[in-house]
């Protein structure tokens, strides 16, 4: 087990390093910060001191090794565009990013679960099917058309729920909504097939001789055992929510990372956006690693190959 | 029907807990932009929302009256030019910041200081860099020494010159200790985050002149919303009272709704085609005049501007906004619609079997689709090239672009060294670099006697006209949406002046 996790976590760091390589080269291969910065109206004198200030007329090798080094001991360096720490940027805004993931994970898995037992117990059926479509419409619909229609009925024609802001909970349920519609077809498929496997084992038809009720055996026995690897899934789909909510976040004008990221590319803040970057590749190399470690833990086979 | 119950009960307690609507009875705006402000100071961001909050939070020495087109008092009382390079300044007594210190000569000399030292790096540099140095001659007098006979100087004093206290920065790039900037102005900050919500309030000391009222709002609170059917949405949700740059499509069917009023409202922004006709051109049929005189034949602007920008945009016959010091079409030659006579300009030349031209544009891809279409009837191909503005101002100064669309918005100064000049004065944009042209550009902004200076002016907008330098086309609109009952005027120049807002009872 010791060497399985150095292992694992020897290529988390080659993973999160080259993340950083390849987020650097491609963020300057946009073109030049400067004139981004700049705006518009920008004469040659302007561009001239932004360039001077960031350094930006050095060779890209040695901007990456100072970027790099700077990181290493904690500095994430100064916004560009907002001349604020990094750090704070991100501190500021990643709470309302968690809080989204969270609450949109919470209404995929309360969407999916149901659909995919039904559709399990049902199998074949047009319950089945149905099922199936109303998941599928999630990957199929555009989350911004999602999100303007679900804006349109709740906050302009029934007025429900406000339109856009993070200011309470009420802000979040419409981008959660969104997003989490989005997620639910790779759910309600594991719990779906998990449910129809489990539902052919020896312990359920037992379970039945005994003569439990219907509700029990499903929910009680074969449920339990189909959501084991629904629990990889969601860590996984929790690193990709976080990275993932950059469209939502600027739809419902939510201040979160993705947000930050999404002003970031368009002024070439190139502090900025490479600590997202690394920020998610590291969160989402964390969990890959934790979910790799419940896995061997649970499974002795993984550990051994 | 339990279901059913806690559904509605959880309906109406949703409904019940959403703010009031009624920002009416608060006296307070809801405003959304929808670019992030990158700082509260309106030295150190290039936004349009940083020069709204400049002239909201700080006030100028002296304002333009954009009715009478004459400068008014403002912090200074009385301004006089010794000589071409000396403007001697009297300052407004009993005027306070938002912190309760004084206003004096100190604060002013700080101010222009700083923003005049290259090595502070304030974002547009043209701002203060005429200034040689400014020195106090009594606690409320100045006297500001300019580099050079700089006409336009009391331009950049009345518009972009906010005045801060004293020892506000404590380095370059902006940098302060102050938790949030303070002014002189009507509205005083009383919250901002980098991206997040600004909320302004109304500054209850403020000193009121006949050129800047005191506030009559309590509070304008400023959200960004990068999403214009956000913007919308939140507007027609009764979350938002006002928004502006809308597209004219939407503003349209906006102004069908109920609740919602929308005015437009002609900017200095104009649009026009800059042609390379450069030694360095790549497309050497620019250079031919009779080339360059069927591009402007060739192109219906008046009915581009009717259809597809809308109300408040008006046809322009030189690279200037009419409304300017030194603006004028007057004995310059304009090019009316007529695609018979581009055909024969372009056979003249040598083009009957056709012509390939490059157009780059970085906004309203609508008015250049037009205008492809108008250069192909008359036998012009276009091949379009719509790119980020930081590359096209690139590939613009490597003289790479053969025609450039551009909007340009003359940083909201009423004073054609601010138009014309960028683009036929010798600097990095100018395309054309004919040495008459640059000659009299140079020499009029150098000019303090206003008529020389007009008339230098007109005859280099005459040249630009008679040698089809540029295709001028039209003004834009700008359109705001607001909720009913919010009563504003706007202006030319883009800047929401809060101060100005009410609700009707």
């Amino acid at each position: 087990m010791p060497i399985y996790l150095a292992k694992r976590f020897g290529l988390a760091v080659l993973v999160a390093f080259c993340v950083s390589i390849l987020a650097f080269a491609l963020l300057r291969l946009q073109g030049n910060a400067a004139g981004a910065l700049a705006g518009e109206g920008a004469s040659a004198e302007d561009l001239a001191i932004i360039v001077e200030t960031y350094g930006l007329d050095r060779p890209l090798i040695v901007q990456y090794a100072s970027w790099l080094g700077d990181v290493l001991r904690g500095d994430f360096g100064t916004s560009y565009f907002f001349k604020s720490p990094v750090s704070d940027l991100i501190f500021d805004k990643i709470g309302n990013t968690v809080i989204l993931a969270i609450m949109s994970l919470t209404i995929a898995l309360a969407i999916s679960i149901p659909l995919g037992v039904l559709a399990a117990v049902f199998s074949g059926s047009w319950i089945d099917r149905l099922c199936s479509l109303v998941s599928l419409l999630g990957q199929a619909l555009p989350s911004f058309f999602l999100a303007l229609c679900l804006v349109m009925l709740f906050a302009i024609k029934w007025r429900m729920l406000p339109a856009s802001g993070a200011d309470s909970w009420r802000h979040f349920i419409l981008p959660a909504a969104t997003l989490g519609y989005y997620i639910t077809p790779p759910f309600m498929r594991l719990v779906r097939a998990g449910m129809i496997d489990a539902l052919s084992n020896d312990y359920v038809r037992t379970a039945r001789a005994k003569g439990l009720p219907a509700h029990r055996v499903i929910l009680k026995h074969a449920l339990r055992n189909a959501l084991v690897p629904v629990v990889g899934l969601v860590t996984v789909q929790l690193g990709l929510l976080i990275g993932g909510s950059v469209v939502i976040e600027s739809i419902f004008a939510l201040d979160g990372l993705g947000y930050l990221a999404y002003q970031a590319i368009g002024y070439r803040d190139f502090p900025v956006l490479q600590a997202v970057v690394l920020l998610l590749s590291v969160v989402y190399v964390v969990l890959t690693l934790l979910s790799d470690i419940v896995n061997a833990w649970l499974d002795p086979r993984l550990r051994v190959s | 029907m339990t279901f059913r119950t806690t559904l509605a009960g959880a309906s109406l307690g949703l409904l019940a807990a959403l703010p009031g609507a009624a920002q009416q009875s608060e006296n307070a705006v809801r405003f959304a932009y929808g670019q992030t402000l990158e700082s509260p100071d309106p030295y150190f961001t290039t936004l349009r929302l940083g020069v709204i909050l400049g002239r909201n939070v700080w006030d100028t020495l002296v304002v333009r009256n954009l009715e009478s087109g004459e400068f008014e008092p403002l912090l200074a009382t009385e301004w006089e030019w010794v000589d071409d390079t000396t403007l001697d300044l009297t300052l407004r007594e009993g005027v306070t910041f938002h912190d309760g210190s004084t206003f004096e000569a100190d604060d002013v000399v700080y101010t222009l200081s700083y923003a005049a030292d290259p090595e502070n790096r304030i974002v547009s540099q043209q701002v203060a860099n005429w200034i040689e140095s400014v020195e106090k001659t009594g606690d409320y007098s100045v006297r500001i020494t300019t580099t050079g006979p700089t006409p336009s100087a009391l331009e950049f004093v009345s518009s972009q010159l906010a005045i801060m206290p004293s020892d506000h920065y404590t380095g370059p790039g902006g940098t302060t200790d102050a938790d949030l900037p303070i002014g002189t102005g009507p509205f005083r900050y009383a919250e901002y985050s980098a991206g997040g919500e600004i909320v302004l309030e109304r500054f209850e000391d403020y000193t009121a002149t006949d050129a800047k009222s005191a506030a009559s709002l309590d509070r304008v609170s400023i959200r960004t919303i990068p999403d214009q059917q956000t913007q919308i949405a939140e507007l027609l949700s009764g979350g938002l009272d006002l928004t502006m740059g809308l597209p004219k499509d939407q503003a349209d069917q906006l102004a069908q709704m109920p609740g919602v009023e929308v005015q437009s409202g002609e900017t200095m922004r104009i649009v026009f085609l800059q042609i390379n006709t450069s030694e360095d051109t790549p497309n050497p049929a620019l250079q031919d005049v009779r080339v360059r005189r069927a591009l402007n034949h060739a192109i219906d602007r008046d009915a581009i501007s009717e259809n597809l920008v809308g109300e408040g945009s008006n046809t322009i016959d030189t690279v200037c906004f009419i409304d300017q010091f030194g603006c004028t079409d007057e004995g310059a030659t304009s090019y009316a619609f007529d695609p018979d006579k581009a055909r024969a300009l372009l056979e003249e030349a040598g083009y009957g079997d056709g012509l390939t031209v490059e157009l780059y544009a970085y906004r309203e891809r609508h008015i250049s689709e037009a205008v492809i279409n108008y250069l192909s009837d008359v036998g012009v191909s276009v091949e379009l090239n719509f790119m980020q503005p930081a590359a096209m101002r690139d590939a613009m100064r490597a003289r790479e672009v053969e025609l450039a669309q551009n909007a340009w918005g003359s940083y909201s100064i009423y004073d054609l060294s601010a138009s014309t000049p960028v683009y036929f004065g010798g600097q990095p944009d100018d395309n054309a670099l004919d040495p008459e042209l640059i000659e009299t550009l140079k020499d009029a902004g150098e000019t303090m006697d206003t008529e020389e200076r007009k008339s230098l002016y007109q005859q280099a907008l005459k040249r630009i006209a008679d040698e089809a330098l540029a295709v001028p086309m039209f003004t834009l609109p700008v359109y705001y949406a607001g909720a009913e009952g919010l009563s504003f005027d706007t202006y030319p120049d883009e800047i929401l002046r809060f101060w100005e807002f009410s609700w009707s009872e």
